[in-house]
């Protein structure tokens, strides 16, 4: 089936362009920054293409536009990637199939296609969820970057509130998540870390370290449900 | 920036997002490691949340993103459109910021 002919996708089409959008005009700063910080047009574009992990490549040029060294920037880029892995490891049961078909899912799994899919109750509709929402955050965030590095000006994300946009967006995606009470509880456990460790540790560690509260799904549910029911509170 | 940076760096985000497809792969899981892996954006996105709501690099900050977030909150609550809490979010921050 189509995914915009299913009502209950129409959510996730809708939420892909408002991300889309947020995502693009940050995709645009990105280009801005990187051409300023010394890159060339095609740099920045092959960044956003083959890198494509917004917080990473924002951490590197960063690096290189305060006169940094390339293995300091490496070295931030890459912590910031590491946390792909981990939404590789709870994506990899939904992304069977084809190697061919996983390997394009791997570029794609980032935090809003695996925030995306996690919100569906439905199998089919994690899966289409979790396409939908990468590939039109790669289409917004490649054409964002190439706008940005061709014009060299770009309006301040700030200005519009879209660094917010991000967090009310993944929180509203986490919601429904939240009545079932050991997803409840491995997010309060994830959120309280990471903000502990923020002012300890690299930007980038303090999510890693989050992904202790999955520990509370150790014991075996009390109610015997079978997989897919689990008892709603 | 040189392109060997550029490749390296892509070479090594795909590395982390491929490693754990491959890992899991086509393998059947135990019960309990299925009941944690499940639980990962849970924990994750809980964690980006705060982060991206609280603080600036390595600082925690309290400013006008924290109101726009918790507005966002109220209407994820009352089970508003995901477009409504982006939009309600994003303009309680700029209006605030505009304001200060």
């Amino acid at each position: 089936m189509k995914p915009w002919r299913d009502e209950r996708l129409r959510p996730v089409l809708a939420a892909c362009v408002t991300l889309g959008f947020a995502v693009g005009v940050f995709a645009v700063s990105f280009g801005v920054t990187s051409v300023s910080a010394g890159a060339s047009v095609g740099q920045t574009c092959a960044m956003s293409l083959l890198v494509f992990t917004g917080a990473s490549q924002f951490a590197a040029v960063s690096v290189f536009g305060a006169g940094g060294s390339a293995a300091s920037a490496f070295g931030g880029a890459a912590l910031l990637a590491a946390r792909n892995s981990v939404y590789g490891l709870a994506m990899a049961p939904h992304l069977r199939g084809s190697l061919g078909r996983r390997l394009v899912a791997a570029q794609l799994t980032i935090d809003e296609s695996t925030a995306m899919a996690a919100a569906q109750e439905d199998e089919s509709h994690r899966v289409a969820a979790f396409w939908i929402t990468g590939l039109s955050v790669y289409l917004f965030w490649n054409v964002g970057t190439l706008i940005g590095a061709l014009l060299g000006s770009a309006i301040d994300p700030k200005v519009l509130g879209l660094d917010a946009a991000f967090p009310a967006a993944f929180l509203a995606i986490l919601w429904p998540l939240l009545r079932e009470r050991r997803s409840a509880m491995a997010a309060l456990i994830g959120a309280s870390v990471c903000l502990v460790l923020i002012p300890f540790v690299p930007v980038g560690i303090p999510i890693l370290c989050a992904a202790v509260g999955i520990l509370v799904g150790v014991p075996s549910p009390s109610v015997a449900a079978p997989v897919g029911f689990e008892v709603q509170s | 920036m040189t392109w060997t940076f550029v490749f390296a760096l892509a070479a090594t985000a795909y590395a982390f997002k491929v490693l754990g497809l491959v890992l899991v792969g086509d393998r059947r899981l135990p019960s309990v490691l299925d009941r944690c892996l499940a639980l990962i954006p849970a924990a994750l996105i809980a964690a980006i949340v705060v982060k991206d709501t609280f603080s600036i690099g390595q600082h925690l900050q309290f400013d006008a993103r924290a109101a726009g977030v918790a507005a966002a909150a109220v209407a994820a609550w009352r089970k508003a459109p995901l477009i409504a809490v982006i939009v309600i979010g994003a303009t309680l921050t700029a209006a605030l910021r505009a304001a200060t």
